[in-house]
């Protein structure tokens, strides 16, 4: 039965995956660009949501309404200020600029915050331990409360990229940008909006991820490494794809600590590389991702 | 890199002439031969903080050297050469516990982290763009995290170099230091000689236009491979060092990602893509850590908003800057058109 445990707990995790991975693959589909301070921006909104309730005494979901669109206006400006600048400059100039912008606000958030660990849990007090008993099953609360809200992010990502004129847009510059333009698409508001979602799903996932355990100012790397994970596994170019893969690293990682916590990542990490080794992975290079 | 035509001259075409060697390029690179010499004699000056000061910076330069052979001539951006570093240290470590006398550990160990680089190349350049940077520091990841598990090395609390402690701290120095000049050497001459190989040119045409590069029957991958595995080598070499410097080493410091960090900064302040930029880049940040490493964060700070101005405002670096303006190559890496008449000088 604790395996079984450990797979439930597994799943719940990809779902927390699949919310981190789901930035990066928009932002990758429709910019072609690598985002690497994704998980230190998910990390800032952990560590905005943790000021709130200290600040204001307030529920963490409850500071997830203002932290939320808060950080949709950060990574709209984020786009206008740095990201666009970044994208007439080749290839490469995006990846080095994201590093660039990942230590300042790891350091940043050093400076301000000190490095003591910190878990936003204590804020929703046994709700964040709480789990269903079904016969010698226990089902964690918050597990799937994440796995609900990471279903219903990427649901409503994909209603929004297929059913609104907002989301044709977002498609048709992801295939030409040129193209869009020339029909009257300003490819600059796409870019950035699609850049303001991204980082407001990834405030949301950290914000989940500092529910679910502790996180301190160098956690962001680690959180990008898992939603870059879950991606590849999960084959790029589909949403339920990605949290099909997040949910077979969360699974591979729960297994792994079941024989010793230090395996858990290890084992996450093995998937990956075994993935990536598989002939399918050989196809990862030609596919292109539509988000 | 690329051949400057000189647009608007009115000299006839048989007065023009392709060349390497600008008389620039044969003064600077005959002087720049003389430099490992003069740095080899300089723990005879018996000044043990000069030797010590210089093997940080030797240290800096080759891994400056390496990252930029794979981002700026492949165009791979890699987020996990501190796997090799990292690497190269412990297969130090694991090969003088076997016995190997710690000098030549040291080199084997480099020749290891070759072999293993072969393999892990087939996995990692699956990858493309930032898909390679972040595919390249999982494996980071893992490797890290796989060391750290053996409690033989230590695991996560980490070991130290043994072998060496027999020896007179200044002698000791002294050899590391000859071990580090030799190594920085090795590395940038090993990367003038790719480049100037049909190696250069194919990847060139790579960086240029992978597609028609490959249409045109470059070995695209294969280029890239021999530059992954040459970086790897840089990389593992440095980390051997790093541990006949220190002695000590942790998984958690000789493979973290600050490393990386230190080499985009290096290399993105000298000169993405310039041959010389990166010696230029290890000077300004060995000086950048010893003025300004005390405060800590806001250093750090520092050191990510450089990188990123670089990165959007002068992506050839500090060394581009002063190529423009000087119009001249200090290397024989391009190709230079210059007027039979005006031998040896440059028409930018």
């Amino acid at each position: 039965m604790t395996v079984v445990n450990s797979v439930l707990q597994g799943l719940t995790l990809g779902g927390l995956y699949a919310l981190f991975a789901c930035g990066l693959s928009l932002m990758f589909g429709v910019m072609r660009i690598i985002n690497l301070a994704h998980g230190d921006l998910a990390v800032l909104g952990a560590f905005l949501v943790w000021w709130t309730t200290q600040q204001f005494g307030v529920n963490p979901f409850v500071a997830l309404l203002v932290v939320v669109p808060l950080m949709f206006a950060v990574g709209y400006a984020l786009q206008r200020t740095i990201l666009q600048r970044c994208l007439a400059g080749g290839p490469y100039v995006p990846l080095l600029a994201t590093f660039g912008l990942a230590i300042v606000l790891q350091n940043a958030l050093l400076q301000t915050f000190s490095p003591d660990v910190r878990s936003l849990a204590p804020g929703i007090g046994g709700f964040a331990t709480a789990s269903w008993r079904l016969g010698s099953l226990s089902v964690p609360v918050l597990g799937v409360l994440v796995l609900a809200a990471a279903v219903a992010v990427l649901a409503g990502l994909q209603l929004f990229l297929r059913r609104t004129t907002l989301g044709l847009q977002m498609r048709a510059t992801a295939q030409d940008a040129d193209t869009a333009q020339l029909v009257g698409v300003d490819s600059r508001r796409v870019y950035a909006l699609a850049t303001a979602v991204a980082v407001a799903t990834t405030a949301l996932a950290g914000a989940f991820f500092g529910l679910r355990s502790t996180f301190d100012p160098s956690s962001g790397p680690a959180q990008l490494i898992f939603g870059f994970e879950a991606v590849v596994i999960g084959g790029f170019g589909s949403l339920w794809g990605t949290l099909a893969g997040g949910m077979v690293l969360g699974v591979a990682q729960a297994l792994g600590a079941l024989i010793d916590p230090q395996y858990a990542l290890v084992a996450g990490h093995l998937v990956f590389l075994a993935v990536l080794a598989s002939p399918r992975g050989g196809l990862l290079a030609m596919r292109t991702a539509t988000a | 890199m690329s051949a400057h035509t000189a647009a608007g001259t009115t000299l006839p075409a048989r007065s023009l002439r392709v060349t390497r060697w600008t008389t620039s390029a044969r003064l600077s690179t005959g002087g720049l031969a003389v430099v490992p010499v003069l740095l080899a004699a300089v723990p005879f000056l018996r000044n043990a903080t000069a030797v010590q000061q210089l093997t940080s910076l030797l240290i800096l330069v080759t891994l400056a050297v390496t990252w930029n052979a794979l981002a700026g001539y492949g165009g791979l951006v890699s987020v996990g050469q501190q796997a090799f570093i990292g690497l190269g240290a412990y297969a130090t470590i694991v090969l003088v516990q076997r016995g190997v006398p710690t000098f030549a550990a040291m080199a084997l160990a480099v020749a290891v982290c070759a072999v293993l680089a072969v393999p892990l190349s087939f996995l990692v350049l699956r990858l493309r763009g930032g898909q390679f940077a972040i595919g390249t520091w999982v494996v980071a990841e893992a490797i890290a995290l796989i060391v750290a598990l053996d409690q033989t090395l230590g695991g996560g609390t980490g070991t130290s170099l043994g072998g060496l402690s027999g020896l007179d701290p200044v002698v000791r120095r002294a050899f590391v230091y000859w071990y580090a000049v030799a190594v920085a050497a090795a590395v940038v001459i090993g990367l003038f000689v790719l480049l100037r190989s049909s190696l250069g040119l194919a990847l060139q045409a790579i960086r240029d236009d992978e597609g028609s590069a490959a249409a045109l029957g470059v070995r695209v991958l294969r280029a890239k491979r021999v530059l992954y595995v040459f970086a790897a080598a840089g990389s593992a070499a440095a980390g051997t060092t790093i541990l006949a410097n220190t002695l000590f080493i942790q998984p958690n410091s000789i493979f973290g990602v600050q490393w990386t960090a230190f080499m985009i900064f290096m290399v993105l302040v000298g000169g993405l893509g310039t041959f010389e930029g990166p010696l230029l880049g290890a000077v300004v940040f060995f000086l950048a850590q010893k003025m300004f490493a005390d405060y800590g964060a806001w250093y750090l700070i520092g050191l990510g908003a450089a990188a990123i101005a670089f990165a959007l405002l002068l992506p050839r670096g500090l060394w581009g800057l002063l190529e423009d303006r000087l119009g001249r190559r200090l290397t024989p890496i391009g190709y230079w058109l210059v007027s039979r008449r005006q031998r040896g000088r440059e028409a930018p």
